[in-house]
């Protein structure tokens, strides 16, 4: 995650002369530094405990805002992620007991009003 | 079916990230999903080209780029022939010495609806007769929808988009859409494949599959658009299965031009209007002056999905 929000934004003040030819962009993945949680009206959040790490979730989310350590899935990069909703949609595990941070039964992942006054670029 | 190329999520889980986060394709997108999924069903460093489409224009927002592997851009009708001239820039530096020999690089184009079934029609055909080694990737998600929802020639008979308006004239686009999969596969090339982002474990074993031949290879991924498509953006998953247990959009692929196998059969073939129901743009499909059409359509989608099994049936 920290590598991530850590990674370098290009320069976009750059006078005309000094703009690479032909547009060319040499460093890769610098959308990183943009961030597109600001787009999200619900949030998701996940019960780890209760989590099985099958990875869907993963494996669906259109904006890798789903950050992986060693193998397993770890909250969710609330930098990047738009809210879209397909992780609580795609989530194929009902929970037994009430989910930890909502309190309903339901999915491993739900999703909750964005309140808006949180920062964007945090993470859990 | 017979295939033993198996896609484990656990395996595959800790590879970097091809395309990062920080694109601007809107949220609930079928696309990013389904570049992720295709990345990183790939072991070798590849080479991408885009066409122009939102894609293209949302990964690469000036001085940024979502792209973590080289990335080229030209034009929006000539991604094919923009991944021609890598793979064969690739080939000449190897026959020089400049490249181990054995050094595997996988070629890839994407290219839109539009850029694949209009625009960039001729120049995919011209890449698949030269015979290079890659793969042609078609994110279809059946309208223009980058320059605002045009109808395109994969837009299906009965949609509504800004150019084929539903109203009293017409009931959304009049003509059926483009049978691109089939035609593609006209070309005798080694590998062509339709294929849906719910069903990863599919998707990415084609993609495996794919990369795998030697030849050109193609796939056509039904990618939802829920501005397009007017439905909820966490439908979009759940709305490729509908199309596929519809019959509406089959997943299946065919090997050297002849060889057919349908890789998923639904227990229970739905109708097509439960397909129709998820999204804004059919709406108007169910007033009953359009009856006809969904019947129309409803006679189409079987009749299709009888010649694709009639064609597996055929090649076994």
């Amino acid at each position: 995650m920290s590598e991530r929000k850590e990674a370098q934004a290009p320069e976009l003040d750059l006078p005309w002369k000094e703009v690479s030819p032909g547009g060319v962009v040499d460093k890769p993945g610098s959308s990183v530094a943009y961030i597109t949680g600001t787009w999200r009206s619900m949030r998701p959040l996940r019960d780890h405990d209760q989590c099985t790490q099958c990875l869907i979730c993963w494996i669906m989310c259109p904006d890798a805002a789903i950050p992986i350590e060693d193998g397993k899935v770890k909250g969710f990069d609330y930098a990047h992620c738009k809210g879209c909703g397909i992780c609580v949609e795609q989530c194929p595990v009902n929970i037994k007991e009430p989910h930890c941070e909502t309190g309903e039964m339901g999915k491993v992942i739900q999703m909750v009003p964005e309140s808006g006054d949180e920062d964007n670029a945090d993470d859990e | 079916m017979t295939d033993r190329i198996r896609v484990n999520l656990r395996d595959i889980v800790n590879n970097e990230e091809r395309l990062v986060p920080g694109h601007r394709l809107c949220g609930g997108c079928g696309e990013p999903t389904i570049v992720r999924q295709i990345l990183h069903a790939i072991d070798t460093p590849v080479v991408l080209s885009t066409a122009t489409g939102c894609l293209e224009v949302s990964t690469s927002v000036f001085p940024y780029t979502s792209w973590n592997v080289p990335w080229i851009h030209s034009a929006f009708e000539n991604a094919a022939t923009t991944i021609s001239g890598a793979e064969a820039a690739y080939k000449a530096l190897k026959r020089r010495g400049n490249l181990p020999v054995d050094e595997e690089i996988t070629f890839i184009a994407f290219g839109g609806d539009g850029a694949s079934y209009d625009i960039g029609f001729q120049f995919i055909s011209g890449a698949l007769e030269r015979g290079h080694k890659f793969l042609y990737v078609c994110l279809n998600n059946e309208a223009y929808m980058n320059t605002g929802i045009q109808r395109s020639s994969a837009t299906p008979r009965g949609a509504h988009t800004t150019t084929s308006p539903a109203g009293e004239v017409i009931p959304g686009k009049v003509q059926w859409r483009k049978p691109f999969t089939r035609i593609m596969a006209a070309h005798d090339i080694p590998y062509v494949a339709q294929a849906a982002p719910h069903n990863y474990r599919d998707l990415m074993r084609k993609v495996k599959k794919a990369v795998a031949v030697d030849g050109p290879a193609v796939l056509n991924i039904l990618a939802p658009c829920p501005r397009g498509w007017r439905h909820a953006s966490d439908q979009t998953m759940a709305i490729t299965k509908l199309a596929a247990d519809t019959c509406y959009w089959p997943l299946y692929e065919v090997e050297n031009g002849h060889k057919f196998t349908v890789n998923y059969k639904p227990r229970e073939k739905q109708p097509v209007a439960e397909w129709f129901k998820t999204q804004g743009r059919f709406r108007h499909l169910f007033r009953p002056a359009n009856e006809w059409l969904l019947e129309e359509i409803q006679a189409k989608v079987d009749e299709e999905w009888a010649q694709l099994l009639h064609d597996e049936e055929c090649s076994s």
